[in-house]
């Protein structure tokens, strides 16, 4: 038999095979790349107009304005940033309850048959343009808080907040569902032998050694929020407006400009000064450090979770 | 674990454990005992037997279709330790999650028959399982900490039993009987994850004792451990029957010889062949099977 069967001869090799092993590797290599390439070529061309910006705008006045008027040439971030942060808030009263006790259900308490109707449900949801979102705040959600008696204006920050809510939570709840079901079991039997109820194992006993994984989805699902911009567009007006501390309640109902909304209504602007239009760039800057922050602190509290159980 | 069987089906005579009878101080007048009489394999040693504190009687076990246990009738005594053993899927881990009604979390398992905790039986209508939970604690096979601190971990049963009063005191004790404090005193807020397998596996025992139940259950507790681990819980088991009812499966026989009074002999198929003294089973058994299993000659 051994003698029908060619041995390979261990000392040859085939001409070439080195530069196409080669090959396959930066042509890999190229494609990974490619991601980070695009990523800090945007970071660089934003900082550098960002620059042209600041050195026409003095960036103490830019981080700590009051007033956002192109037409007057006045740059002040905090008006913007005020809209940003009510949309952040408020959608995250909204969606992180609701997103981690579907989860909860989800991953706890729904049986197989009700979680392969609802997991692809909230998928669903996760599926929808937010344009179609915009409008439904707009069409749907401030009429319906007029009607129970709500003093919203018809472009309001609490109906588009909702919208945006809505939107992060299949976001909060399928990660942190992911995070619950890694819990391993035995932690549930350990829980379950010591006599805890059903509640007691998944709120004592899942969720804080989820709590990372959980913590983490939150922070995506924020970031998500903050740099949602087409609901915003839509549904939430385009006047900047600084918050009224003295009245939080009645910030609701007014109308704000968070900052991706005034960036799309810089860019779409018929005419715009030089210098309007280089204030896009400091504005999308400032916004990209806020969610590159918020991604770091993700990862960092999604490592030390996995490390958890090793 | 398989190294100690190894080693255990290599010897033909086990040596026995001596000390059976010093933790079976009770008066042999006790009206109880005559029922263990009754059970299969029990014979005129039921002198030296504590009273039963669990006792099953015609117990079945399902799995779907799957019969796991075959009428099983057994009693167990209070504080002593009785072992299960047997080779693996011969049920012995199946009965023992009846006593607590832990097979109630596998939607297949289906139980038939009667199984009494202190005269009631646990599968009737009005038995809360979590309460009678609370009363058998259970160490599982892989320690299994919380991912909290030692001191939560420990405080786990007494907080969701809302016992708080005194609970340093009483995280204290449940370390300290659990032979874990000395290790673990200075850093009570450290995660117990940070702790070898064996700490972790004496930390699960301390959390298990800590709410005072009547009956501790353990399954395989040191299989997942090395011998120092192993022989570290082995004494501690002993120490524990002074106080509890242990009821411990194992697939390690000399194990069960070191430090059990009564040893159940499950084999495959879900039923119990032979139920006696510690020293009976590994000395002279009834059965045939029996003996050929414990000097491993199969299984």
């Amino acid at each position: 038999m051994s003698t029908e069967t060619p041995r390979p001869d261990i000392t040859s090799r085939p001409t070439g095979r080195a530069a196409r092993e080669r090959m396959y590797r930066y042509v890999l290599l190229l494609c990974a790349a490619a991601s980070i390439l695009v990523t800090v070529s945007i970071v660089v061309l934003l900082a550098r107009d960002a620059i042209t910006f600041f050195t026409l705008v003095n960036p103490v006045d830019f981080f700590t304005g009051t007033e956002f008027l192109i037409s007057r040439n006045v740059y002040g971030l905090l008006p913007l940033l005020s809209g940003t942060l009510l949309v952040t808030v408020i959608s995250a009263v909204i969606a992180l309850p609701t997103g981690v006790a579907a989860a909860v259900y989800l991953s706890e308490y729904a049986s197989d048959q009700m979680r392969s109707v609802l997991k692809p449900g909230l998928e669903i949801l996760a599926g929808i343009p937010t344009v179609v979102y915009g409008i439904f705040a707009l069409v749907y959600v401030t009429p319906f808080l007029q009607a129970i008696g709500l003093p919203v204006n018809t472009f309001n920050i609490l109906s588009a907040s909702i919208m945006v809510g809505i939107m992060i939570i299949p976001m909060v709840s399928s990660l942190s569902e992911d995070a619950m079901s890694s819990v391993p079991d035995s932690l549930r039997q350990a829980g379950y032998g010591m006599g805890a109820t059903k509640f007691e194992v998944t709120t004592g006993v899942v969720v804080p050694a989820a709590a990372s994984g959980i913590f983490s989805s939150f922070i995506l699902a924020l970031s998500r929020a903050i740099g949602e911009t087409m609901i915003v567009v839509v549904a939430a007006g385009s006047r900047p407006r600084m918050l009224n501390l003295s009245d939080p309640l009645a910030n609701l109902f007014q109308g704000y400009q968070p900052m991706t909304a005034a960036m799309v209504q810089i860019n779409s602007a018929d005419s715009v000064s030089q210098l309007g239009f280089t204030s896009l760039f400091a504005i999308g800057l400032t916004l990209f450090v806020i969610t590159f922050l918020l991604n770091l602190l993700s990862n960092r509290i999604a490592a030390r979770y996995r490390e958890e159980y090793e | 674990m398989t190294e100690n069987e190894m080693t255990s089906n290599d010897s033909t005579e086990p040596t026995p454990t001596t000390e059976t009878a010093a933790s079976s101080p009770d008066p042999s007048g006790d009206p109880l005992i005559e029922q263990s009489i009754d059970v299969e394999g029990t014979d005129a040693t039921a002198g030296e037997t504590g009273k039963p504190v669990i006792e099953s009687s015609d117990l079945n076990v399902f799995y779907g279709e799957t019969q796991a246990l075959q009428s099983i009738d057994l009693a167990i005594p209070e504080k002593q330790v009785t072992a299960m053993i047997g080779p693996s899927g011969c049920g012995k881990s199946t009965f023992l999650r009846c006593i607590n009604r832990m097979n109630d979390l596998i939607d297949a398992a289906r139980v038939e028959g009667d199984l009494y905790f202190e005269g009631k039986n646990v599968y009737d209508a009005d038995v809360d399982p979590v309460a009678l939970r609370r009363r058998i604690g259970m160490v599982f096979q892989h320690p299994n900490p919380f991912p909290k601190s030692i001191y939560d971990n420990v405080a786990y049963g007494l907080r969701i039993q809302d016992q708080t009063e005194n609970i340093d005191e009483k995280v204290e004790t449940a370390l300290k009987r659990a032979a874990l404090w000395d290790e673990v005193k200075d850093q009570l807020d450290k995660s117990a994850l940070d702790l070898s397998g064996g700490q972790q596996q004496r930390l699960c025992i301390a959390r298990a004792i800590a709410v005072d139940p009547d009956v501790i259950l353990m399954d395989e507790p040191a299989s997942a451990l090395d011998p120092i681990a192993t022989s570290k819980i082995e004494d501690l088991i002993e120490e524990l029957a002074e106080e509890f009812t242990v009821v411990i499966v194992t697939h390690n026989m000399q194990q069960a010889a070191r430090i059990s009074d009564k040893t159940a002999v499950f084999l495959t198929g879900g039923e119990l062949v032979e139920f006696d003294d510690t020293d009976k089973i590994f000395e002279n058994p009834d059965s045939q099977r029996v003996e050929d299993y414990i000097t491993g000659k199969f299984g």
